[in-house]
């Protein structure tokens, strides 16, 4: 007989009754009834502060992008409809694209229909079945998607580490095919920075081409926002760089920016570009609005630098393990789950709503209460987050 | 210096056993996920550590033939050899 559709879920099926047993709600299903501004939102019928988004400027609720969102539905209509090969493309993305290519200061842009889509896309229309990929072992699923989808031999290196990359690509310098470097700015579960200037290095070293996801620095560091590879200064010898517009941009969208003029062909073959729904128009312009208000509002990353010292330096001063990089996303480390499922429920009953990471989708197989901090946040707020952090962490004998 | 398969094999099974909570009465034949209770990210990251000693990088796609301790030394051999 053969086997049922669902008889693989049996072990995840056992740890999820198990959790669930353990846990008052469940973690994977917080309903946000409505947000009440960037920073406070409907949980369980009350207040709560969201400490727990990727909305590291507030322009989920930029009033100049929703009314740009508006007037742009008024006059358009909602959807495409289609895809761009397909269906044809809309003024406003070919808009965005240069916008972004701007902002970038780069010859081209691509956009997608979101960030793990730019990642899919990005990823099989530059490498293939004869070609190596050099990933940090601490990628995000959309990396690691992208390369299952190209076809590509996958090599994991060390996370932050470069000379454990450089080792790695050292031992295929004589491979027949094409390699491509892959890492992050931020990595979205611990916050930490990536050193890009020292992968940099290497790729000169062995000639490589380097991407980077900037999903999460985009917006957040360097001096104009445009991410790690600003902040350390290595802009020009990055090969393509790819985002999202779900994070400091608010809405939803992804993109890959690159002087490399085969971009109209790598449109051609990028499955994930072809065969989906282009961005709906009132989308694209909402981004376009929240763009420029990161362009016009330097003082929003001022800010947001502020904030995210002042909570990683609460959480330090009231004993919690957290990591030594001072970013927006700031994860606090614990040892086992039933402790960090207590701790979640604790803080979410407390009124502070962050994200529970369990292994194995955290690094180091420990569980993480993984916090975002928005440029939104009052100092206030935050203080109040520390305090209910530190009163829980010393009720459960943690500190 | 580990050449054979066995040899591969060998030095893999005294890496798992410097884990304290690996079973103690495993053996080239012990299935990694299922008798180690090993998650893929720990596969992973434990292959990692053999690549080091061995001075070879596995490709992922690889590692998802691999069922038991010597499946792993056989490939880790095979690769070892093309680069020869």
């Amino acid at each position: 007989m053969s086997a049922g559709l669902f008889d693989k879920y049996a072990t995840l099926r056992g740890n999820y009754e198990s959790l669930m047993a353990t846990s008052p709600r469940n973690p994977f299903g917080v309903v946000i009834e409505r947000p009440l501004s960037a920073t406070v939102g409907i949980i369980e019928g009350r207040e709560t502060l969201l400490f727990g988004t990727n909305n590291y400027l507030g322009l989920s609720q930029s009033e100049a992008a929703r009314d740009a969102a508006i007037r742009t539905a008024e006059n358009m209509g909602v959807g495409t409809t289609g895809s761009r090969i397909a269906n044809g493309t809309f003024g406003l993305h070919q808009k965005l694209e240069k916008a972004l290519a701007d902002v970038f200061q780069r010859k081209h842009a691509m956009i997608f229909s979101t960030g793990y889509q730019a990642n899919l896309g990005t990823i099989s229309a530059l490498v293939n079945k004869d070609d190596i990929l050099f990933l940090d072992a601490d990628s995000h699923a959309s990396i690691y998607d992208g390369a299952r989808l190209s076809g590509a031999q996958v090599i994991r290196f060390r996370h932050n580490d470069p000379a454990d990359l450089e080792k790695r690509v050292a031992r295929t310098d004589k491979a027949t095919g094409a390699r491509l470097i892959i890492a992050e700015g931020i990595y979205s579960m611990t916050g930490n920075i990536a050193p890009l200037n020292e992968f940099v290095e290497v790729k000169k070293r062995h000639n490589i081409p380097l991407m980077v996801d900037e999903a999460h620095s985009f917006g957040v560091l360097g001096a104009h926002g445009r991410g790690v590879a600003e902040l350390q200064d290595c802009e020009k010898d990055i090969d393509f760089i790819v985002g999202t517009f779900s994070k400091s941009l608010g809405t939803v969208g992804g993109y890959c920016v690159t002087d490399h003029d085969e971009i109209d062909l790598m449109r051609l073959c990028s499955r994930p570009y072809m065969f989906t729904a282009s961005l709906p128009p009132e989308i694209i312009a909402a981004t376009l609005a929240a763009l420029e208000e990161i362009k016009d509002r330097p003082e929003l990353r001022q800010k947001l630098q502020d904030n995210a010292a002042r909570l990683h330096g609460g959480f330090k001063s009231v004993g919690l393990n957290t990591s030594n990089f001072i970013s927006p996303v700031i994860a606090v480390t614990l040892e086992d789950v039933p402790q960090a499922i207590a701790f979640w429920n604790a803080l979410l009953d407390a009124g502070v709503y962050v994200n529970l990471s369990l292994p194995p989708a955290t690094p180091d197989n420990r569980p993480l209460l993984r916090c975002s901090v928005m440029a939104a946040h009052s100092a206030e707020e935050i203080d109040r987050a520390v305090d209910a952090f530190g009163k829980i962490a010393k009720k459960l004998n943690l500190t | 210096m580990t050449d054979s398969v066995s040899d591969i094999s060998h030095m893999i099974l005294q890496k798992l056993l410097e884990n304290p909570k690996v079973p103690r009465d495993i053996s080239g034949e012990s299935r990694i996920v299922e008798d180690l209770a090993f998650d893929s990210l720990a596969v992973m990251n434990f292959v990692m550590e053999i690549e080091d000693t061995l001075d070879v990088s596995v490709p992922l796609d690889k590692l998802a033939d691999i069922r038991t301790i010597d499946d792993l030394a056989a490939c880790l051999h095979a690769i070892k050899a093309e680069q020869v």
